[in-house]
């Protein structure tokens, strides 16, 4: 699998994995100063593996919401995955490869596997960056949490910003195409005019509505 | 705050949740045949997906604008992948072009 990496992928994974990284500093120091005991961004790093839901969660909770509110707002945030699940064939294999597979998917991994054309590479792509981030978030989140306070404020490096670059840089080739562009620009239009209004998770999911334009480009065809 | 007793069941709800969300395109996948229409299809719906959390994630902070600082970074570290700029050099960039507006107090 990992003959099939060329350097600029390889690269590409390090800079994913490194990133994460440090925003799970910024999540277990975020848990920890809110009142939350060293397992929890730890735990939920390695066994629920979906940050944004995990900021939320944590977020609701110290917040003073109920823990299953909580739940619900992380499972609407991650509901996007059933896409991403539908749209991966061959990369998640049947049996208990499927099992470890899907935990493995992720924003990153499934980005980075869509972003390469052959089989092969998807899935090594796929694979390793999915690894890479399974030890990288967790292993941020325990340093952020012995650190605490110390180290909260992403802000100030410019860290926000690097997650939707790197989301972004990853879907441009898809863009060369005209139909998949146009769902996806009118998908993003739709989503930004429901987030002030949406629960976080929804407007994403409203951004499917996209899609309508290249179904009917070629039923008209 | 919820004690130790409300936080670990929550915390394993969330998990077995999270994982049944990522089970079930796979095993749709596995049980019905698509066609190929279909398949690519729902490619197009998982790029969807993403460029739309990239708007998101981009652009807003909870249910308002995010400020300057943050979409500046992000449009700097599209322009540089679009002109086939490296990746990390892309991640970079975006990230020192947001500290920098957050620096100079521009948001």
């Amino acid at each position: 699998m990992w003959r099939t990496l060329d350097r600029g992928l390889a690269r590409g994974i390090a800079v994913i994995c490194l990133s994460v990284a440090v925003i799970g500093v910024s999540y277990g120091a975020t848990a920890v100063t809110s009142g939350f005991p060293l397992w929890v961004p730890v735990a939920t790093a390695v066994v629920v593996f979906a940050g944004s839901s995990e900021f939320l969660f944590v977020g609701i909770i110290a917040a003073g919401g109920s823990p299953v509110a909580a739940v619900l707002a992380g499972l609407l945030v991650n509901a996007r995955h059933v896409t991403y699940g539908l749209a991966l064939p061959d990369v998640i294999e049947p049996g208990w490869r499927r099992l470890a597979g899907s935990h493995l998917m992720n924003d990153e991994s499934v980005v980075l596997a869509l972003s390469q054309s052959d089989p092969a590479r998807r899935r090594a792509a796929y694979w390793i960056s999915g690894i890479g981030l399974l030890l990288c978030w967790p292993a941020g989140a325990l340093a952020g949490a012995l650190a605490g306070g110390a180290l909260r404020d992403p802000g100030a490096l410019g860290l926000d910003a690097m997650f939707p670059a790197a989301i972004l840089a990853l879907i441009l080739p898809a863009f060369r195409v005209r139909r998949p562009r146009r769902a996806a620009v009118a998908g993003a239009a739709i989503a930004l005019a429901a987030a002030p209004f949406l629960p976080a998770g929804l407007p994403e999911l409203l951004a499917l509505g996209g899609l309508v334009l290249t179904v009917r480009r070629r039923a008209a065809a | 705050m919820t004690g130790l007793a409300g936080l670990v069941p929550a915390v394993a709800a969330l998990a077995a949740g999270t994982f049944a969300i990522r089970l079930a395109g796979p095993l749709l996948r596995a049980r019905i045949q698509f066609s190929p229409q279909v398949v690519a299809l729902l490619e197009t719906a998982a790029v969807v997906v993403l460029a739309a959390l990239v708007a998101i994630t981009g652009l807003t902070s909870g249910h308002d604008f995010a400020g300057v600082a943050r979409p500046a970074g992000v449009v700097t570290g599209g322009v540089l992948a679009a002109r086939g700029a490296p990746f990390f050099v892309v991640v970079l960039a975006a990230a020192a072009c947001t500290a920098l507006v957050r620096w100079l107090h521009i948001s």
